[in-house]
């Protein structure tokens, strides 16, 4: 105690009891954000997963999406769209709607569990007939070939996500996603429903292998090294030219000052 | 005097020797002290020169590797997700530089960082210039020397970004051929004759690269020496100071001090390309892949310095006619021929113009500060506002994507601030200016405000003014107080009409314009007064012994602290504090 | 307002061209203190010493890095070591000798000013007529102004001679057996897409039946016959003009066309050239039915006939007339009825 009553006044004690409420706090906030939503009690034992389903979708859908999915003025109709439909939009968290906008945002993580997601996609499909949710075997790209994939990806999908898969702007505020974070299930399941304004690349036209290979070349990005260096984000010339504006013309200038300030 | 070494002794031995076959001596002689004046905004050119022998040495070096053809060939490198694909040579042999020769993609991006930066410092060094007035007469050929080199610098960074045939680049030279082909009767031919007929072609890139190794470099080479020769010849300007004079250039001598900073600078500047090509990435062609005229990506740009006209193609409004079988791209033609044309053609007849529009004839040695000269500062303000916001234009998309916006709604916001912003930015800097020139005027005849607060004996706070250093006072005083052009007559005595009555009215009206507005300099003997009052001010350190004379304190403080009553020195002030 | 005088009589508030002398020369520490001095030279030769280092790590680098082997660096991430292992060894070893140039006359050599003097650029008055003088001689000698004929007929000459460099660009462009006897606007004009040209996919180049593609679906596509004239030519010329896309939306939605029933069952085609300035498009947005050139942002809608809605393209998107064939897959019915691409002046 005498220790730390004698020190009390050091400069460096308020740095450090700062950076301790600061880390209290912040973590404390990260334990408890961390801790998954309580959704409302359902009883799941005694009913199929397509009554569960129609639950969860009156509970949380039907305000904008209709009381038999047909689509209100707010959301659009989920007829047709498909088990895939419904497991990507709520598996990318992107549904439920926070909020009207130009686009529906992904969220980090979803507001329903798995189990939740497929009960809602079950009744979803039961509606009408509509785009199935991928198997494993369909969407995984082990065996692909990224070299076909970046081919068929440049031609599909670049001029939406960029060449690189950084995304793109659309018109009036609505954006091509960035795909660094995608799953390839979750991938396979965006080209088979096309949500929002992406079109549709059904299976008659991509097939599973087509579909496959553009996968394995999006995750060979996600996992490429950047062999340049610093990667400035991966969309050339406009990050390239601010960069250069920054910190190369900072340094230069600096080493320009330098020289021709007197020395002391 | 040490006995001279062994390489001093051949340095001799070779100075005499060529000297007996050139006459180099008298060259030495009047040269090797030749004084270069010493501020570090002069080395903005400086930066450009280096970036450029940067750029140079390092395209020598790639020139060895890379194959300029458009034949399509299967890819066999280390890069694996382009493996077996079909793409050019020209793109398969910057793949391999990129990966599969060692150090290859540290010359590819040293050489491609140091042309953003030979451009980049070619803009600032001609903002410098501009602004401090140095393309004034004797100087104007240089100034247009320096035009056509950054013209010259946007055509050899175009034409070399363009050769690896990527998807980015190529994009954008399908958009320099669709702009190209919009030029009025000859637009088709053109793009035919360049493209060896039509697009993409096979010719292209072998034809580009003739134009990007050769052409353009020996242009930009003979100006670059051209512009270095007139700036020796001519001395360089020098800012105001003490014993700096318009007939004089005081600094330091080319050797020892100038060699070894401006040699020193020429490593710093390589160095710092270097190390920015060995940690920044700079035109990932692997992540953009091959060129075909029917793939694009989403975030399209030119490098920086084109990304004004890109701009200016997106921010345009769709005008187009249709006449009697032809059509007219007023889109195209005004953002990507007219408007570059028109900025280029501003840019080199500006000294000209000004010259015209003042009437100054004289000879300048000695360089404007800005502020002497609000009109100049807030058109050149004014250009680059202008100039800026195309070039955000150009990243619409990108900072739509970045901040959450509508690409709509910046496009929309962007063809409204085009018009007005720009003389926005000329007011608000000429009022800059004029305000900056009026606390000069302030600092002449009150000294500058020392930061010291003195309390007088009957409580009147006062800051301290100190009189300005010899340095200050010269920079200060080197403002000229220019007279606009004289306001002509319609007739003369006589009733002779006068020819030129129309022009000279313009240029009175310009010329009156261009100085009006800027503060008048006090006289000399004002000035005097100013400083000496200032140092009477300063001396002020203990104030209950200064005050001896009341008169004294009475003139220099206008009187405000006498009034019928009040002590008349400090004793009898202390006298009536201890009475209370 | 003051007597207004000459421009060139500029009034100088001179204080007099105080020598720089007058303002006194600051000695630097290296000046005066020995120690500081030598301390000055060690940094310096350091410098020039660190530098040699780095050149040694350079080879050392080149030899032994495999250029397939990465490192994970802090912030940049993971990215090739050779590159950056060359990149830092040459730019420290460059930098440094600067820094040390730099440093040295910084801290070691004198740093008094010195003053050299300028002369006006005009040339002296008697430089000035000795030109004036030997130029008239010259002139005089030359009999240029006197023998008339001569003078208008070498002007003509030298005017001319340059007229055979520009012929000789005219064989820039070789046009090719099909190309012969037609403009540049004509063939800029045609395009692959001919009456029973069967629709391929782009990448597959699989044929394309109706139901293959879904209503908001999007295929890129080509000529089925685009492959071999791509080998036969040697170039990417003819797929830079038939390029398409087919897009499907319910036929309710079609509110104009370019022709009619140019749609088949609401499967629409549109070349994928932008009429802007030629970019490829294909970013289609399948709810507002609008495409979205990333060049320029010039927007299309595609159910209104592909007339621009927003950005600086003046023309709307040529459509392709689609049908199908015997065996069920969709064909073009002919080429497309204007040119495709940017406008260009013949257009009309």
């Amino acid at each position: 105690m005498k220790f730390l009553a004698a020190r009390r006044r050091n400069p460096i004690v308020a740095t450090l009891l700062l950076i301790g409420a600061l880390t209290v706090v912040g973590g404390g906030y990260a334990a408890i954000a961390s801790i998954q939503p309580a959704n409302a009690a359902i009883t799941v034992g005694s009913e199929t997963q397509v009554e569960a389903g129609k639950k969860l979708y009156l509970e949380g859908c039907s305000s904008c999406h209709g009381l038999a999915a047909q689509g209100t003025e707010t959301g659009p109709s989920l007829i047709g769209v498909g088990a895939a439909g419904v497991a990507f939009q709520v598996s990318t968290g992107r549904m439920p709607l926070a909020a009207p906008g130009a686009q529906a945002p992904a969220r980090d993580r979803a507001l329903y569990t798995d189990e939740e997601t497929s009960q809602m996609a079950a009744y979803i499909a039961s509606l009408a007939p509509g785009p199935a949710i991928p198997t494993a075997e369909q969407y995984d790209p082990t065996n692909a070939d990224a070299a076909l994939g970046g081919e068929l990806f440049r031609i599909n999908c670049s001029q939406c996500h960029q060449a690189a898969g950084q995304g793109g702007a659309l018109t009036q505020g609505k954006y091509a996603p960035n795909l660094m974070q995608s799953r390839p299930k979750t991938i396979y399941m965006a080209m088979l429903t096309g949500p929002q304004n992406m079109p549709v690349f059904g299976d008659a036209t991509l097939n599973s292998e087509d579909k496959q290979h553009i996968i394995k070349y999006i995750t060979t990005l996600q996992t490429l090294p950047n062999p340049g260096g610093l990667s400035l984000g991966r969309i050339g010339p406009v990050t390239e030219g601010v960069f250069l504006v920054t910190a190369v013309f900072a340094v230069l200038l600096a080493a320009a000052v330098w020289i021709g300030i007197k020395s002391r | 005097m040490s006995t001279p070494s062994h390489v001093e002794r051949a340095g001799g031995a070779t100075a005499t020797y060529v000297d007996k076959r050139m006459g180099s001596n008298k060259f030495l002689a009047r040269n090797l002290g030749k004084v270069f004046p010493d501020h570090w905004s002069f080395m903005l050119g400086e930066i450009a020169l280096y970036s450029f022998i940067v750029v140079l040495l390092t395209g020598v070096f790639l020139t060895l590797w890379f194959k300029p053809s458009m034949v399509e060939v299967v890819y066999d490198g280390s890069y694996v997700p382009l493996k077996g694909i079909k793409m050019s040579e020209a793109y398969a042999s910057a793949m391999n530089i990129s990966f599969d020769i060692r150090g290859g993609m540290l010359l590819r991006q040293m050489h491609h960082w140091a042309a953003l930066i030979f451009v980049a410092a070619m803009a600032v060094h001609m903002f410098r210039v501009f602004f401090t007035g140095a393309f004034r007469k004797p100087r104007e050929f240089n100034w247009l020397i320096g035009v056509a080199l950054t013209g010259l610098a946007l055509l050899a960074g175009f034409s070399g970004y363009s050769l690896p045939d990527d998807l980015l680049s190529g994009t954008g030279l399908q958009i320099a051929r669709g702009i190209m082909q919009a030029a009025p009767i000859i637009g088709t031919w053109m793009a035919f004759l360049l493209f060896g007929g039509e697009f993409p072609g096979t010719d292209f890139i072998s034809r580009l690269y003739s134009v990007h190794i050769l052409l353009i470099p020996g242009l930009i080479l003979a100006l670059v020496t051209a512009h270095l020769m007139l700036v020796w010849t001519q001395k360089h300007t020098q800012f105001p100071g003490p014993g700096r004079t318009n007939d004089n250039v005081v600094g330091y001598p080319l050797m020892p001090i100038y060699m070894a900073k401006a040699g020193g600078f020429f490593f710093i500047v390589f160095g710092v390309i270097g190390l920015v090509g060995g940690l920044v990435t700079i035109n990932p062609i692997w992540l953009f892949g091959p060129f075909t005229p029917d793939q694009v990506s989403a975030g399209s740009q030119p490098d920086w310095y084109i990304g004004f006209l890109d701009g200016a193609l997106r921010v345009m409004p769709n005008w187009e006619s249709s006449f009697w079988g032809i059509t007219i791209s007023w889109n195209i033609m005004i953002p990507a021929m007219i408007l570059p044309g028109i900025i280029f053609t501003v840019l080199a007849l500006y000294p000209f113009i000004e010259s015209w529009v003042t009437g100054d004839t004289r000879e300048h040695n000695l360089l404007d500060r800005p502020r002497n000269a609000p009109v100049r500062t807030g058109i050149g303000m004014m250009a680059i506002t202008f100039y800026c916001l195309l070039w955000i234009g150009g990243a619409n998309d990108i900072i739509a994507q970045a901040f959450d916006l509508s690409i709509n709604a910046i496009t929309w916001f962007l063809r409204v601030a085009l018009f007005v912003f720009p003389p926005i930015v000329f007011i608000v800097t000429k009022r800059i200016c004029l305000g900056l020139q009026r606390k000069d005027r302030d600092k002449l005849l009150h000294g500058y405000e020392s930061g010291r607060v003195l309390r007088l004996p009957h409580g009147e706070f006062i800051e301290v003014h100190e009189p300005l250093p010899v340095k200050d006072l010269a920079v200060i005083t080197s403002k000229t107080d220019h007279v606009p052009l004289p306001e002509p007559q319609a007739t003369d005595a006589d009733g002779v009409r006068n020819p030129k009555f129309r022009s000279q009215s313009w240029r009175h009206k310009l010329s009156t314009f261009f100085y009006a507005d800027n503060v008048t300099m006090p006289s000399a003997e004002e000035i005097e007064a100013g400083q000496h009052h200032a140092a009477h001010d300063a001396a002020l350190e203990a104030p209950l012994h200064e005050y001896e004379d009341a008169d004294e304190l009475r003139r220099l403080h206008g009187g405000v602290l006498h009034h019928p009553g009040m002590a008349e020195t400090n004793a009898e002030q202390l006298a009536e504090n201890r009475e209370h | 307002m003051t007597e207004i005088s000459s421009p060139d009589h500029d009034q100088q508030v001179a204080l007099g061209h105080s020598p720089v002398a007058d303002v006194p020369h600051k000695l630097r520490a290296t000046d005066t203190d020995p120690k500081m001095a030598k301390r000055a030279e060690r940094q310096v030769a350091s410098m020039f010493l660190l530098s040699v280092l780095f050149v040694v790590l350079f080879v050392a680098a080149y030899v032994a890095i495999d250029p397939s082997l990465t490192i994970y660096i802090p912030v940049i991430g993971e990215t090739s070591a050779i590159n950056i292992a060359l990149g830092i060894t040459f730019g420290a070893s460059v930098f440094l000798i600067g820094a040390g140039a730099i440093q040295w006359a910084k801290k070691l050599m004198p740093d008094v000013e010195v003053v050299q003097y300028r002369h006006d650029q005009v040339s002296p008055a008697d430089d000035t007529a000795e030109a004036e003088a030997n130029y008239e001689r010259g002139k005089e000698e030359s009999g240029f102004a006197r023998f008339k004929m001569i003078r208008r007929t070498m002007i003509a000459a030298m005017v001319l001679f340059p007229i055979p460099l520009i012929v000789l660009l005219k064989d820039l462009w070789v046009p090719t057996p099909a190309e012969e006897g037609k403009s540049p606007a004509e063939i800029l004009s045609t395009t692959l897409w001919t009456k029973g040209s069967r629709i391929v996919s782009d990448g597959t180049y699989k044929p394309i039946k109706p139901e293959d593609l879904p209503v908001g679906g999007l295929i890129n596509a080509v000529p089925a016959d685009l492959p071999e004239v791509q080998e036969a030519q040697g170039n990417l010329n003819a797929r830079g003009k038939a390029a398409i896309i087919l897009v499907r939306m319910q036929p309710d939605e079609i509110r104009a066309q370019q022709g009619d029933g140019w749609d088949y069952q609401g499967i629409l085609a549109y070349s994928k050239i932008c009429t802007h300035v030629g970019c490829p498009i294909s970013l289609y947005e399948q709810r507002t039915h609008h495409l979205l050139c990333p060049c320029h942002q010039s927007t299309f809608d595609l159910a209104d006939a592909g007339n621009v809605v927003f950005g600086p393209a003046a023309r709307r998107m040529p459509q392709l007339p689609i049908g199908v064939d015997a065996e069920g897959y969709l064909v073009a019915t002919s080429d497309f009825a204007e040119p495709v691409g940017p406008s260009f002046w013949e257009r009309g």
